[in-house]
């Protein structure tokens, strides 16, 4: 059997030198200027807290709020490592929830036309005006709380699988259905790939849903005073009047929603930086 | 139609698409195609003509009237891997690499990478991407993801090639190739093509027939014979012989137009 030769015009597109440095040039910024906004940012709020003698119990400067987060470290990481796990857990249920609910919703249109309406309502529904309900009806507060965070962090993963495996290209599916795909190579093989990107996207947004969650859930049940967790020494502080705990509190849960995000964002990457701008460019 | 050859491959009988939304997409089709043949589709858009590619694959069922394909009702029976579909788009996994696009017949059979690896080493030497095996279809151009569709269509060895409109979103350049290379594909690989187009000059170099069809409703109008399409090269686009055909199979369109229109 022959082969051909391929022309000029065959080979793969590439980028040149110069384009490349600035690529690179711009990630640099990326982390430099955020980074160095801040700094700026927490300089200007510790000389004007310092400069107009504005009293700690109002707006502590931000080497107070380190301060305090060093004292009272061991009694607030406590705290914030039950956030943690409440964030955590009730992300992974939302992500097998919402994706087995929503590969069976790809599946079949009667389970969706069904079940539909009850994600929607419970999506629809401040999770403020259920937590109380919930927190009534569960005798652990920290299933209770649990369940909140998951709501809320439920519903984008659920609607973004399900758009993402009907996503998947019909000529593709017509290629699978030629060579006799079985269910199970049509999952595996085209729509998990296809829903991934959707899937990845709903996952950034489910991350910051369910640290939310965890901290809306915490105010709420924050009377009944057993948890431990971040949001409710927020509380526990405010009561207190101290306003530097607050602020380092709020501080660590920032710092927590951060590492989620870069998290996620990360895993996204990992997982579709191959592939998936392709998604947008076309035939030349 | 009454005394079929032995030895056809295709054969439609009296076949109507109508969808759900009451389109007739194809009005009593009928149309026998022996092995070996290269035949066109060609009409104007609109005219069923890729509708009936899809039920010859058995990717749409007909809504009366019958085809067999190698013996079997279109869809049923016979073996998978029978049949090679190339699209419009090239259709390719995003996410896989050249080889394992061209790995998913074979794989969706059951093969495994290791028994699959020396057949598609050689489909893709044949289609000219040996050295492309780990790209991704991102890094190629229009022309060579092509390529790639053609070759994931032939990994299976079928008797039966599909080409729907494969190479109407590429230049000029790069079709003029492609025509030749599956031309060559064809007589090395003994196919039968079927090739839908909506170019003239297309379907009258490579086709040993070309079946007209008009649209609204969808119906096939003429069948026109042409001298099989083997060792053609460019030349031949500008020869008089082509230039007789071509001129034959255009006003054969234009009256379907004119018929379209009253």
């Amino acid at each position: 059997m022959s082969t051909i030769e391929i022309h000029d015009e065959d080979t793969p597109v590439m980028m040149n030198a110069s384009q490349l440095q600035r690529e690179r040039r711009d990630k640099r910024m990326q982390v430099i200027m955020p980074l160095g906004a801040l700094v700026i940012a927490v300089l200007l709020w510790e000389f004007l807290v310092w400069y107009n003698e504005v009293p700690h119990y109002l707006i502590p400067a931000p080497s107070l709020i380190l301060k305090t987060l060093w004292v009272e470290g061991p009694s607030l990481l406590g705290s914030a490592w039950f956030t943690v796990k409440l964030t955590l857990m009730s992300l992974a249920l939302a992500m097998i929830g919402g994706v087995l609910l929503g590969m069976l919703f790809a599946l079949s249109r009667t389970v969706e036309m069904s079940l539909f309406p009850f994600a929607v309502i419970l999506q629809v529904t401040p999770i403020v005006a259920i937590a109380p309900l919930i927190l009534i009806y569960v005798d652990s507060t920290f299933s209770a709380l649990l369940i909140c965070a998951w709501i809320v962090a439920f519903f984008p993963i659920l609607s973004n699988t399900v758009i993402g495996i009907r996503s998947a290209d019909h000529n593709l599916r017509d290629m699978f259905s030629l060579y006799h795909a079985t269910p199970w190579q049509r999952l595996r093989f085209l729509l998990v790939p296809s829903a991934l990107p959707y899937f990845m996207a709903a996952l950034k947004i489910a991350g910051g849903l369910a640290l939310i969650g965890a901290v809306v859930a915490e105010f709420v049940a924050g009377s009944a005073g057993q948890n431990t967790g971040l949001a409710s020494r927020i509380l526990e502080s405010s009561f207190r009047n101290e306003i530097p705990k607050m602020f380092a509190a709020l501080l660590l849960v920032s710092l927590l929603g951060i590492a989620i995000f870069l998290a996620t964002s990360f895993l996204s990457k990992l997982v579709l930086g191959k592939w998936h701008e392709s998604e947008i460019k076309r035939e030349r | 139609m009454a005394a079929q050859p032995v030895d056809a491959l295709i054969d439609v009988r009296n076949v109507h698409k109508i969808f759900g939304n009451g389109t007739v997409a194809i009005k009593d089709m009928s149309l026998t195609i022996s092995e070996g043949e290269f035949v066109s589709f060609l009409g104007p858009s609109g005219c069923g003509k890729s509708t009936a590619l899809k039920m010859i694959a058995g990717l749409l069922s007909v809504s009366a009237g019958e085809i067999d394909v190698n013996g079997h009702p279109a869809g049923q029976g016979g073996e998978t891997g029978d049949i090679g579909y190339v699209f419009q788009d090239a259709t390719l996994m995003p996410w896989a690499n050249v080889f394992d696009n061209v790995f998913l017949p074979l794989r969706l059979q059951g093969v495994s990478r290791r028994d699959a690896t020396p057949r598609i080493t050689e489909v893709l030497a044949q289609v000219g991407l040996s050295k492309f095996h780990k790209s991704y279809p991102r890094e190629l151009s229009g022309g060579m993801k092509m390529r790639v569709s053609i070759a994931r269509a032939l990994v299976t060895n079928p008797k039966l090639l599909l080409l729907d409109e494969p190479f109407a979103a590429l230049d000029e350049i790069t079709r003029f190739k492609l025509n030749n290379d599956v031309l060559r594909l064809w007589e090395e690989n003994n196919l039968t093509v079927i090739f839908v187009t909506h170019s003239v000059f297309e379907s009258v170099y490579m086709s040993s027939r070309v079946v007209l069809m008009g649209a609204r409703p969808g119906r096939v109008i003429e069948e026109i014979e042409l001298p099989r399409a083997v060792g053609r090269t460019d030349e031949y686009r500008t020869s008089a012989e082509f230039g007789e055909h071509a001129r034959t199979v255009t006003q054969a369109l234009e009256r379907t137009m004119t018929n379209v229109d009253h």
